[in-house]
Order: C-alpha cells, then sequence, then structure tokens
C-alpha cells in the first residue's frame, strides 16, 4: 500500500478544510494510506517571497523535521508544492534533506496521474466546468494535462477551456494586499474570461487563486461557484472505509 | 512601503483595451512562429550569453581590434554624461546642426535627444513610433513597440497640431506623412545615431535589425554614424547570430526574421559606393559592469530586448509603461532598474509582482526574472527592513515553528482580524470567505476518534 503524508497548507487547514478532507478522501479510495502529522504549519512561502528569508528558513527546518521519513509528501497546493520542491534548495543550500525530499513531495494532481497512474477516480459532478491553470503549477510543476484529464474523467462534467487559462489571477501573496489595485484588475479580466466560457464552476488546485476569484465573483455578484479539484473529484466518491 | 498611484492607467478604459489588444496580438503572433527547437535555441542562446559575459573582458577588447581594423573608432563610456560629451563635441567640430536617429532604448537611458537639444542639435527619431512620441513629446510605452498605447486618431492628432497635415488615421496614409517629413531630415542631417542589437567581436560588426529600413539609411546617409550600445551586446561570432535573429524576431514581433538585418562593419573604404565617411561606436558602461559583479543576478545582461515579457507581464497588461520609474519597463525593468539604480531607488519595484512567472517562460535567452525579483525583494529587506513587517515576519516564523500555538492563534486571527491594513487592501477590491467552524486539523482529529 502507498504510504501517504499529507500536508494540508496554512490556507486549507485553516480556511478550506474541506479541500483537506476531500482530497483524503479520494487518496484513501485509491488505495493510499493517508496520515496527517500534526506539528505541520506552513511551507514558509509568505516570508521567502517577501524577501524575509532568514524567517522561511526556521519555518522550512520546521517542516523538514515535521516530515522526516515520510514516504510521499501530497500538498492541495501547487504553489506551495513549489516552494518545497523548487525553492527549499535555495533557503538551504548543501542541505540534505531537502535534497532527499524533493522527489518525495507532489502537487495533488500530480501524485494521482503520475505516481498513482490514475486519470479517471470515479466521481461524478453535474456541470459545464473550466479549469485555471494556477502559475506554479504551470510554469515551475509543469502540471497541464493531469488536473484536465481527471476532470474530463468525471462523470457528467463538461469541460470547456476558457481563452486565458494560463493568465495568472492575481493573487500572488503579498502583492494582492501590497498592491491591492492592480491585483484586483487582474482577477477581474479573468473572471471575464471566465464567464465567457459560460461555465457554472470554475476548478483549480490552488485554494489561495480560487480565494482570490471567489472573493471577485462575489463582489461582482456572479453565480459562478469555484472549487477545488480535490472537491471535484471528491464528489459522489464514496469514503474508502 | 510607498507605491505608485496606479489608478489613473486602470481607471483609463481607452488605454486598457489598447495595451490589452496590442500585447496580445503580439503574443498571439510569438506563438505562431514558435517553432519544435525553440527550447534548444533558447538554451543555446542562454549558453552562449552566459559565455560572452563571464568572458566579456576578452570579447570587448577582440570587438574594439576588428572595428578599428576596420577604420572605426571605439569610445568607452564609463556613464551617460560621457557617452552624451563625445557625441555633443564631434556634432559640434564637425558643425553637424541635424541628426537623424533610430529608435535604441540605450540612448533612452542616457537621455541623449535632451543632451543634443540643450546645445542646440536637432535629434530626430526616424523610427514611426518614436518619431509620434517625439512629436508628442512623450517616452516609449513599450520597448519594442514604443507608441503601442496610441490609437490611429490619436496619431493623427499629433501629426495634424505638429506637421500641420489634415485628417487621415490610414496606417498607410499616417506613415506617408511621416516618411515625407522625415525625408528632409535624412537629407540635412551631418550624422546619424543608431543603437546596436549585436555587436559581433570576431568580424567588428555593428547588426541592427528593423522593419521600417529608417535604422539602415539613419547609418548609411549621413556622413558620419555613431553606434550607441551596452557592452553587454558582444558576442562572440558572427556564426552565433543565426539563433540571435531567430529568437528576436520570433518573442519581439512573431516574424521569421525582422524585415532588415544590417551587418555594418566600420566607415565606408576606398572604392566602396554608399556608407559614412566615419564610423565611431561607442560602447556604454553605466551601471554594466556593477551587474556584471554579482554572478546570481548577472544573467539579467542576457537580454535581447525583445519585449516579450512585456506582452506576457499581466501586471504591463494593466500598467502600461508609464508607471515605472525608469526608460525600462516590464519585468525586465523590473529587475534592470534596481540594479542599475540602486535597489533604494524604488524598493517598490520588485515587489510589484504576482510572481507568475511567464516572463520566465517566454525570455528568448532564459533569464530566470521571477527568481531575480526574490532576490532583489531579499536585497531590499536586508538593506532596509520595514520594522512593523520585519516585527510580525518575527512573530509569523516563531507561530509557525510551534503547532500548537499555531492551531489556536490562526482561528482567532481569522476570526477577528479588523478590517484595517491588510484585510481593508484585500475588501478594496474582493470579498472574504467566511472562516470555517472547524479547521482541517480539528475535522481529522474528529474523523481519528
Ligand atoms: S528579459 Fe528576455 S523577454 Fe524580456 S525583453 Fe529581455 S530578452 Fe526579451
Amino acid at each position: 500500500m502507498v504510504r501517504v503524508s499529507l500536508f494540508v497548507t496554512c490556507v486549507v487547514d485553516q480556511v478550506f478544510p474541506n479541500v483537506g478532507m476531500a482530497m483524503a478522501k479520494v487518496l484513501e479510495a485509491a488505495g493510499c494510506e493517508v496520515e496527517f502529522r500534526e506539528a505541520q504549519t506552513c511551507c514558509a512561502q509568505p516570508a521567502f517571497n517577501s524577501g524575509y528569508r532568514d524567517q522561511a528558513r526556521t519555518v522550512a527546518e520546521h517542516f523538514l523535521t515535521t516530515f522526516e521519513g515520510a514516504e510521499y509528501i501530497v500538498v492541495p497546493s501547487g504553489s506551495c508544492c513549489s516552494m518545497i520542491s523548487h525553492h527549499f534548495a535555495e533557503l538551504l543550500p548543501g542541505d540534505n534533506r531537502v535534497h532527499d525530499l524533493e522527489p518525495r513531495v507532489f502537487e495533488f494532481s500530480q501524485f494521482l496521474t503520475n505516481v498513482l497512474k490514475v486519470e479517471d477516480v470515479g466521481a461524478s459532478f453535474d456541470g459545464l466546468v473550466t479549469y485555471h491553470d494556477s502559475c506554479h503549477a504551470l510554469r515551475e510543476l509543469k502540471i497541464k494535462d493531469g488536473p484536465r484529464k481527471l476532470l474530463q474523467n468525471v462523470r457528467g462534467l463538461r469541460l470547456v477551456e476558457m481563452d486565458t487559462a494560463e493568465e495568472c489571477c492575481g493573487f500572488g501573496g503579498t502583492f494582492s494586499v501590497k498592491f491591492p489595485e492592480i491585483s484586483g484588475g487582474m482577477v477581474r479580466t479573468k473572471i471575464d474570461a471566465i464567464e465567457r466560457t459560460g461555465a457554472s464552476t470554475v476548478v483549480s488546485i490552488d485554494s489561495s487563486c480560487l480565494m482570490q476569484i471567489q472573493g471577485a465573483l462575489d463582489r461582482a455578484r456572479s453565480k459562478i461557484r469555484t472549487m477545488h479539484l480535490a472537491e471535484v473529484l471528491a464528489n459522489t466518491l464514496k469514503a474508502a472505509e | 512601503m510607498k507605491t505608485p498611484d496606479v489608478t489613473a492607467a486602470l481607471g483609463d478604459k481607452k488605454l486598457q483595451l489598447a495595451i490589452y489588444s496590442a500585447t496580445a496580438r503580439l503574443g498571439e503572433r510569438r506563438r505562431e512562429t514558435i517553432t519544435s527547437d525553440h527550447e534548444e535555441l533558447r538554451q543555446y542562446a542562454h549558453d552562449i550569453k552566459k559565455h560572452t559575459l563571464d568572458h566579456l573582458d576578452f570579447y570587448l577588447e577582440q570587438l574594439e581590434r576588428n572595428v578599428e581594423a576596420r577604420g572605426g573608432k571605439v569610445i568607452w563610456a564609463k556613464d551617460g554624461a560621457e557617452a552624451c560629451a563625445f557625441i555633443q563635441n564631434l556634432a559640434r567640430k564637425r558643425g553637424v546642426k541635424v541628426i537623424v536617429k533610430s529608435k535604441s532604448m540605450t540612448t533612452e537611458e542616457i537621455h541623449l535627444n535632451e543632451h543634443l537639444e540643450e546645445v542646440g542639435i536637432e535629434a530626430v527619431e526616424t523610427d514611426l513610433g518614436e518619431y509620434i512620441l517625439q512629436l508628442g513629446g512623450e517616452k516609449p510605452f513599450h520597448i519594442i513597440a514604443p507608441a503601442l498605447h496610441k490609437t490611429k486618431e490619436d496619431v493623427s492628432d499629433i501629426f495634424e497640431k505638429h506637421l500641420h497635415s489634415k485628417r487621415e488615421t490610414s496606417p498607410e496614409g499616417l506613415t506617408k506623412i511621416a516618411r515625407v517629413a522625415l525625408r528632409e531630415k535624412f537629407l540635412e542631417a551631418g550624422m546619424g545615431i543608431t543603437g546596436a542589437n549585436f555587436l559581433v567581436a570576431d568580424s567588428g560588426a555593428i547588426v541592427l535589425v528593423e522593419n521600417e529600413g529608417n535604422a539602415r539609411l539613419s547609418s548609411s546617409a549621413p556622413k558620419i554614424h555613431v553606434a550607441v550600445s551596452g557592452i553587454e551586446k558582444v558576442i562572440p561570432r558572427a556564426q552565433d547570430l543565426g539563433v540571435f535573429l531567430k529568437l528576436l524576431a520570433r518573442s519581439a514581433t512573431g516574424q521569421p526574421l525582422s524585415v532588415y538585418t544590417s551587418f555594418l562593419a566600420g566607415a565606408k573604404r576606398e572604392g566602396e559606393p554608399d556608407g559614412p565617411e566615419e564610423f565611431y561606436l561607442v560602447l556604454l558602461d553605466n551601471g554594466r559592469t556593477r551587474l556584471l559583479a554579482d554572478e546570481s543576478k548577472r544573467q539579467s545582461l542576457y537580454c535581447i530586448r525583445c519585449g516579450a515579457c512585456l506582452n506576457h507581464c499581466p501586471v504591463y497588461r494593466k500598467i502600461g509603461g508609464y508607471n515605472y520609474p525608469w526608460v525600462y519597463s516590464g519585468p525586465i525593468g523590473k529587475i534592470l532598474t534596481p540594479q542599475f539604480m540602486g535597489i533604494e531607488h524604488d524598493p517598490w519595484l520588485p515587489f510589484a509582482s504576482s510572481l507568475c512567472g511567464a516572463c520566465g517562460e517566454v525570455c528568448p535567452v532564459k533569464i530566470e526574472i521571477p527568481r531575480i525579483l526574490l532576490e532583489l525583494r531579499s536585497d531590499k529587506v536586508a538593506n532596509d527592513p520595514d520594522r512593523a513587517e520585519l516585527w510580525s515576519f518575527k512573530v509569523w516564523a516563531w507561530v509557525m515553528r510551534h503547532p500548537k500555538f499555531y492551531a489556536r492563534l490562526a482561528p482567532l486571527a481569522l476570526s477577528a482580524a479588523p478590517p484595517v491594513g491588510p484585510v481593508k487592501k484585500w475588501l478594496s477590491q474582493r470579498d472574504l470567505p467566511v472562516p470555517p467552524a472547524k479547521s482541517f486539523r480539528d475535522l481529522w482529529k474528529e474523523r481519528s476518534k
């Protein structure tokens, strides 16, 4: 049995707990043994991206200690996953633990398609869906087709592409509050593209992007909902008990 | 940290549409010309740039020898003042009153036109976009499409006002008006000034790439040709040009090759029918050697000024070219400006990015712009930390290392955060989600019971 340690990220833990639960459900249904290490907190990205490397380093070290010995670490966020697999090395150059960790950290959809080789989880979902490529998943982790395949195999789900799926939603962590007008302008362009598709749901693999997009949709009084890929895949899927 | 007020640009619907559609068009054309060997070409170009800049002294000396062997003269300018002074003096000595110029961001960087104007020399921009802006008293909005924000109607307005032409809104008609006005200047000019896209060390040639033919004319019609170039534009061999010319044309405008590629080698020699009588190459440092010293950010100098990173930058596409503090806008401006001017000059600049990475993805010479932005942010914090922010990250890091505190404090922080500071800024643009009753860790505990 594949043993998986969840890293649920601070945003999922505190703001979107159902995403974490959904991810666990899908992984268990796919035959994984899932654990959650309670000492986990954050991937250190907020400090790293804001230029506070000393502070980021201590949090990265906490992460390394927490996940020592884990076989696979699965993360419901391309951005946090990339922080660990691509940027920890910049923070802790020459640290063997980082080197050892990198090949074992996966973003959720990537873990399903590349490690478990699963493209159909047996879920069903009724509706027209569009997929937003989150930047770090797309450009740092090279995730593009995997989530789309998983979605296409969901019963009842019809996937429609927006014309600018690869364009940033404007979240960017502290960028969203340091430059609120620019970030707001970016997300409004994004939701225009989403609206043009006629989809009723927009799906992504990063909850932070979805928080930004949902916030703008709500502000515009749109009926479109955002959902994390894990939530769609967990739909009508019975927990493996 | 003070940030610029970008509300005017964001609120200008006409401007937004102009930027968005022009950059989308350039991006679309770029995608259409990309070939299957694109990644290999990028890596090759990156490697050549790396090699050249790692041995820059060698290639610059070789270039100088070869330029002078062909009868040209090389002038080393430490900064803009030296470069401008040389050109002013030369013009004065030769009695030049009118200079024709082709598009060059390097001369924008040193404010050459203003310096020439001060001593009574008329320098006329001959690239159509630059000419429009010069007439209207504006600066380039984009590094390759300087008048990208101008509509045909705007251009007609400018021509009516300054050239007293009739209303004309067809691109062909407008080009014709400019051509007639510029032809006179070409005939009058005693000197032509160009930039340089590439300097070829092994042959001493200057390579100019353009679509209008004005650079070719500026460098060959007047008696004197002065090319102004940053020292980083040198490449070792003529045979490497194939890769660079392809990459530049595809990335910049989505053309297989630009319309005109000129190889200029020195002044006219005996028996040659045309060309300038005197040729000068001004090699400009202006802070470049300082960048060179920084190994991890040195690749900022690989830039071939194609503009692709601007066209794909969601921030540039919102705020346009005039909200950047220096001549270089967009992602490349964000990494060059703090390194040329010092991080204290505009500390907000490297932070004005969502780190989406689109710039690094399209850059034909593979400059890791996002990584450099992150390093610059760290430099800014090391140089001049914001006290309050530093303390909040210290507290944050402590909490993140103490899971029990984190588990208790995080929900409190979320539900009780007052609508000031970051929360207020967030709410200025979008709604916040309702915090859940239970965190994941609570749900997980319940489930495991
Ligand atoms: S940084 Fe790269 S993409 Fe941007 S202008 Fe320079 S060469 Fe082009």
